[in-house]
């Protein structure tokens, strides 16, 4: 009897465990597909536009027609408004008889994984669509990609693109659009009904914080449910960082330098801590569209985030974009302000794809301002072009056009991330811990010098 | 033939069978024990000895997971045990809608980890949360449940409670109904109450029942990811993370040795538990 019931259980137990397993697959898949993770340093939807010509392949292109249609893949993740480069691959088509085949993959962490098994296994497609810098050299680039540096197109690109994309003096990728930055999205009604003017220092900044707080809004939005937005202020302070420590990407890769022993670079995680007061209430569990909407509501007031933003929130609420404004996260001094910039995402050709002068036909032209004039019918561009000679279009986004001055005075630095490879992958915990008070600015700078020091180690960098 | 010949002929029926498990279960054990002591990046690796191991057991980034995912096991499992019982009897008594409720309750098993991951995560938002919201109906404050990092690893485990006691459910009623009306007659008989029927013989007979219960659900617990993922992604901070999940970032991060480290110990993790709680519950049940 009492085995006859055993016998009962461990069957209906089994099938269970069946179930479960199989269910566990289920799941996974949903996963890819459900969880879109995009980290600031991944995937910026870089579509773009520009106008102005320079140095353009077109001339010779009926001659360089191919008899048959060739099929370029191109992998790239699914978090991209592709609508921009669709519409540059459709005119490739029309010259060149290349088509172009998109590839999605899923964006973040996820879309890492698969890039690098991709790589690793030899089934890379013909073009790459990957974030410049550190999360582009991690790729090992000069083992898989081929070298563009004589291409050309190159003669396009602005030279501070370049070395986003360069290993040992050789360039490996082609920008795709218009760079970005990380700074202070702020709504400009509610600075016009409280009588606030742009802040150049950060006492400047602290002072409208109150005065918001003071009328009962929100002064600086927090969405860490998605937690790879805590890292914005951190990230974008990187301007004020190589103001006072101009050495410090350098000494930072070669393990002389340190978050949490250089003063500069501690000011990040000092001011992450400070804005606590100042953020609504369910910072921790506010997402990055919620965010987008209070910001455009007027509920909240400031958002430190990319530009890219300005994207999503034209893509949402179209009338309300003009609303928007972006100015540079403020240092000490106003005479020291400046912008954090971040460069489009590369796209490289696959070494050993089978169609690489094909490839390498496509890159130029997709690199050329004619190429980005086609663009820009399309997709606005979230930043000034890194395409030589392209100036912004008339009807860029009110936030874009503010970004210029910047520009034109010379007031800009790019991301720590693309003049280092170091970035630790827990960054995004650790200014969620140092945004939300759990740990001090001190203590978080620690862990993360940690964090990168574990990166650098099983990366295997030299000097650690 | 001979003896030996026909021993050995019986063995080529087991060769395509053992080529499979060799292949894809014995050979990649073995190599993640060799591939967890090396820098590797897929292509080329590099032996390191036993660094990953340090690594993981001294940075608290890394260690916080043997922590909470040994709360989080033994939360659920316990919950399990205690709501698949108390469903288990409810269901197996006369009730008229026993059938529906069956159903009912065993439904969230059949449901997709992430899509429940995904709900309870929107209605767990402190303000604009439908739990919240019903609380504030009764003039209470709900917590911020999964922002709150003194209690989001809890919350979590409620979720894969009310997602996992469903089958807890099911092989307890199984268990109570393989149990002899005759026990409960002769029970009668004496003059025992419910409560005397529960405590002296669904509860002693229901033990093979209540042990796959609990080998399950705290292996299960042990393992947990896909929930954890889809709620708080370790968040906030690394105040949720599992063991699991964080051999998942150091994948993402491209640190495979590390990540592969962090398998053999949750691997060796769940061996050590596990085995003696087998050994444990068997003996117990023999003992009854």
């Amino acid at each position: 009897m009492a085995q006859s019931r055993n016998k009962l259980i461990y069957a209906v137990a089994g099938a269970l465990l069946t179930a479960s397993v199989l269910s566990a697959c289920g799941s996974n898949n949903d996963n890819s597909g459900s969880s879109p993770e995009a980290s600031a340093d991944s995937s910026s939807p870089a579509a773009s536009a520009s106008s102005s010509a320079s140095a353009s392949p077109s001339a010779s292109a009926s001659s360089e027609r191919y008899e048959k249609p060739v099929t370029l893949k191109l992998l790239i993740d699914n978090q991209t408004s592709t609508a921009g480069i669709q519409a540059v691959a459709d005119e490739i088509e029309k010259r060149y008889n290349i088509k172009t085949e998109f590839d999605l993959r899923p964006g973040g962490g996820e879309g890492d994984n698969l890039v690098k098994t991709k790589l690793a296994t030899g089934e890379m497609d013909d073009l790459n669509f990957y974030n410049a810098g550190s999360l582009f050299k991690a790729l090992q680039p000069e083992k898989y990609f081929l070298d563009l540096s004589n291409e050309p197109f190159m003669q396009n690109v602005l030279d501070s693109f370049k070395p986003t994309v360069s290993v040992d003096g050789r360039i490996y990728a082609a920008p795709s659009g218009s760079s970005q930055a990380g700074a202070w999205l702020y709504n400009k009604k509610v600075y016009a009904e409280l009588g606030l003017s742009v802040p150049k220092t950060w006492e400047e900044l602290k002072a409208n914080n109150e005065k918001i707080k003071a009328a009962g809004k929100t002064a600086v939005i927090g969405s860490y449910k998605d937690s790879w937005t805590s890292q914005l202020v951190l990230l974008a302070d990187y301007y004020n960082v190589q103001a006072d420590a101009p050495t410090f990407a350098d000494d930072f890769t070669n393990n002389k330098a340190k978050f949490a022993s250089t003063p500069a670079a501690l000011k990040g995680f000092q001011k992450l801590a400070e804005l606590k007061p100042y953020m609504n209430k369910d910072y921790l569990s506010t997402t990055y569209d919620q965010a987008l909407k209070m910001l455009v509501d007027g509920t909240g007031v400031h958002y430190p985030m990319l530009t890219f933003a300005l994207s999503n929130i034209f893509a949402t609420y179209p009338d309300k974009i003009d609303d928007i404004g972006v100015f540079a996260q403020p240092g000490d001094s106003a005479d020291k302000n400046g912008l954090t910039v971040w460069m489009p995402a590369a796209i490289s050709i696959y070494k050993d794809g089978k169609n690489v002068e094909a490839a390498k036909k496509w890159v130029n032209f997709f690199a050329s301002a004619e190429a980005m004039k086609i663009m820009a019918t399309k997709a606005k561009p979230e930043g000034p072009y890194v395409v030589k000679g392209a100036e912004l279009p008339e009807d860029a986004y009110a936030g874009v056009k503010e970004m210029v001055p910047y520009f034109d005075e010379g007031k800009t630095a790019p991301a720590l991330e693309f003049l280092s490879p170091l970035k630790g992958p827990n960054l995004p915990q650790i200014t969620v811990e140092a945004g939300a008070g759990m740990k001090s600015p001190e203590d978080s700078a620690k862990a993360y010098d940690k964090d990168v020091e574990k990166q650098a180690k099983q990366l295997g960098i030299a000097g650690w | 033939m001979t003896k030996s010949a026909r021993k050995l002929y019986t063995y080529w029926f087991l060769l395509p069978a053992g080529l499979v498990y060799f292949a894809l279960f014995l050979l990649p054990t073995i190599m993640s024990f060799f591939f967890s002591m090396t820098r590797w990046d897929l292509v080329d690796w590099e032996f390191i000895g036993f660094d990953n191991y340090a690594t993981f057991f001294s940075e608290s980034s890394l260690n916080i997971g043997f922590r909470n995912t040994l709360v989080f096991a033994v939360v659920t499992c316990g919950l399990k045990v205690v709501f698949g019982l108390l469903l288990g009897v409810a269901l197996t008594s006369g009730l008229r809608i026993k059938g529906y409720l069956r159903s009912v309750v065993f439904f969230p098993t059949l449901l997709s980890t992430i899509a429940v991951g995904i709900a309870f995560s929107t209605m767990m938002h402190p303000t604009q949360g439908l739990i919240n919201k019903t609380l504030a109906l009764a003039g209470i404050a709900g917590p911020d449940w999964l922002g709150d990092t003194s209690i989001a690893l809890l919350s979590v485990a409620l979720v894969d409670v009310w997602k996992g006691v469903g089958m807890a459910t099911v092989i307890f009623i199984a268990g109570i109904m393989s149990i002899p009306e005759d026990y409960y007659e002769a029970l009668q008989i004496d003059g025992g109450n419910a409560w005397d029927k529960f405590k002296h013989i669904t509860i002693p007979l229901t033990a093979p029942a209540m042990n796959s219960v609990i080998i399950l659900a705290f292996i299960g617990g042990l393992r947990s990811f896909d929930l954890v993922w889809a709620m708080t992604k370790g968040g906030p901070g690394f105040s949720t993370d599992l063991i699991a999940s964080i051999i998942y970032k150091q994948y993402q991060g491209g640190f495979y040795g590390l990540s592969t480290a962090g398998n053999v110990i949750l691997f060796v993790g769940v061996s050590l538990l596990a085995f003696p709680l087998l050994k444990l519950l068997n003996k117990r049940e023999v003992d009854l």
